[in-house]
């Protein structure tokens, strides 16, 4: 056989052998009751499995509350499976912090009833689901195998909710996406932040509005500065102790818009600004240079049409 | 090492090999330096029988991924080659493949602009100098699709029929950027691959200073993006730069850009 012919079934049969099966989810207690799966810091990708999120739970009195379900349904049945080791109580409430694929498509390992989101998160999975499941199984393949979108039916308001014994606080925010919800856990002290922050990893902006976004980190620090706050949990990264990684995500929105902004005024062209290297403090960020040109595309046509209309 | 870690280290070399055979072969006029398996029907459909040659001064610049595959910024800059008369701009894998061709008279072979890709494809631009020969250069753009099947969302987008042909441009007259125009034209630019949508879109753009002298004439095809942006440098020009332009409807555009 010829040496390339010989690659290429190589690379099929790991493909198809999909590196793909267990996710291997191991629990990360943060608090007591309250654990988080955390993610890699990685695109998604065939070897990944769209594993690269942090999804989340908290053991109430009478039952469990899941934050975010991952981006397969294999994903949320290992998340079932990895929390039954842990307590046996049921599951009684599944929220979707934003309309993002990699937080709900795990939906369908649980049941319908029980599926909880903003009603502008409602209306995004409704509306975009099936196109982002699409993209998702483009691009780590076998592990979709059989996920669907499930649309929550539960429509949560902002405020407190009590549900297993807990007493939650939602805060609705947007900015990562027109709709964004943070979840405080008041016993424990543990602020979910969904993608509104991102910890070790560059943020990723296809419906982003900074200006939003940037209020939202606010509004955010100030409930870091809770007094009985104790781990944030970011969308993406690993679990902090305070509020670094609302300042670091932070820093990377304010440096993207006045780069952006800068750009237009300049009278840059796309090309040179994606041909643009990263600023050494982000240089070494993982996945910065993949969601600095992702960033670019989304978010400069906005200040060069800014530009282009002022005419001068 | 294990059996994967070997076979890896192998096709990593094989690779490494196939790189170095188009790098030795970029001067000739047969092999593709792109190893596009389209590429003799390309030559065959763009430059017919004239003579050919790859050649580094015609300089495709535009992202090895493109995020939104409606919109792929290209810039094609053959400005460091002499005697330019046409450049032809095209992508071996778009349905339609023939981007756009623009006539450089008075300024530098530059053009930015943007594209539709339907899937990944060489973007091409090849020039053509007086003696009659054409120098080709390109870059691999890569995709998920969607391109040029997809709603452009221009002629869907709601009142885009007010605005049609409405110029927005800036022309820069100091800074690093002097002597560069950018300009927006409205426009839905629909391809006509999309069931009940017909082709409608930008045919031509003459760019002149305003005591007439043409500049540049730039013909636009189906897959030019919706509401395309275009990035040209005309040089320092204190009365400004004068856009005329028309559609397939006959529809027509002029503006006057003052720095």
């Amino acid at each position: 056989m010829k040496p390339w012919l010989a690659c290429l079934f190589l690379l099929i049969t790991l493909t198809a052998r999909g590196e793909s099966g267990d996710y291997a989810l191991q629990a990360q207690q943060v608090a007591p009751d309250v654990y988080v799966f955390v993610g890699r810091t990685e695109d998604f990708s065939l070897a990944n499995g769209g594993n690269i999120v942090n999804t989340g739970f908290i053991v109430g009195t009478d039952g469990l509350v899941v934050i975010d379900s991952g981006p397969s349904l294999r994903y949320g049945q290992a998340m079932r499976q990895a929390m039954a080791a842990i307590s046996p109580l049921p599951v009684v409430l599944v929220i979707n912090t934003h309309h993002h694929p990699d937080h709900f498509l795990g939906n369908q390992a649980f049941e319908r009833a029980h599926l909880a989101a903003l009603p502008g998160t409602i209306e995004g999975i409704a509306q975009d689901g099936n196109a982002f499941a699409e993209n998702l199984f483009r691009l780590t393949g076998d592990w979709m195998k059989g996920t669907e979108v499930v649309v929550p039916s539960q429509v949560l308001a902002p405020g407190a909710l009590s549900v297993a014994g807990r007493r939650l606080q939602l805060q609705a925010l947007s900015g990562h996406t027109g709709t964004d919800l943070a979840v405080y856990d008041e016993k424990s002290g543990v602020l979910f932040t969904g993608d509104l922050v991102f910890n070790q990893r560059a943020p990723t902006t296809p419906h982003a509005d900074m200006a939003q976004w940037l209020t939202a980190l606010t509004t955010l620090t100030a409930w870091t500065r809770q007094a009985g706050f104790s781990r944030l949990v970011p969308g993406h990264g690993p679990v902090a102790m305070d509020a670094a990684p609302i300042v670091a995500t932070r820093a990377w929105l304010q440096w993207l818009q006045a780069t952006m902004r800068d750009a237009a005024r300049a009278g840059l062209d796309m090309t040179e600004l994606l041909a643009r290297p990263l600023p050494a403090e982000f240089a070494t960020l993982p996945v910065a240079a993949s969601e600095y040109r992702r960033s670019v595309s989304h978010l400069f046509p906005a200040a060069e049409q800014a530009v282009l209309e002022a005419g001068h | 090492m294990n059996k994967t870690g070997l076979w890896r280290m192998l096709c990593a070399a094989l690779a490494g090999l196939t790189v170095l055979q188009a790098t030795a072969a970029a001067a000739d006029d047969t092999v593709d330096p792109l190893a596009s398996v389209r590429w003799a029907q390309m030559r065959a459909q763009f430059t017919g029988a004239d003579p050919l040659v790859f050649d580094e001064r015609v300089r495709v610049i535009a992202p090895e991924v493109a995020e939104n595959p409606l919109q792929v910024p290209v810039t094609v800059d053959a400005s460091a080659l002499p005697g330019i008369e046409e450049v032809v701009v095209f992508a071996d894998f778009n349905p339609i493949e023939q981007v756009l061709r623009y006539y450089p008279s008075e300024v530098p072979a530059y053009l930015g602009f943007r594209l539709k890709l339907q899937q990944s494809s060489p973007v091409r631009a090849a020039a053509r100098t007086r003696d009659g020969r054409w120098h080709v250069g390109g870059a691999w753009v890569n995709t998920v699709g969607g391109g040029c099947t997809a709603p452009t969302g221009g002629a869907a987008e709601a009142g885009w029929a007010t605005h049609l042909n409405e110029v927005q441009g800036r022309l820069w007259s100091s800074g690093p950027q002097a002597g560069r125009l950018r300009l927006r034209i409205l426009h839905p630019m629909d391809t006509g691959l999309i069931a009940g949508t017909p082709a409608f879109h930008l045919d031509e753009l003459r760019f002149s200073t305003p005591d007439g002298r043409l500049l540049m004439r730039v013909q636009t095809y189906e897959p030019v993006a919706t509401n395309p942006v275009f990035t040209l440098q005309p040089g320092l020009a204190e009365q400004g730069i004068v856009v005329e332009g028309r559609d397939n409807n006959g529809n027509r555009l002029q503006q006057r850009i003052t720095p």
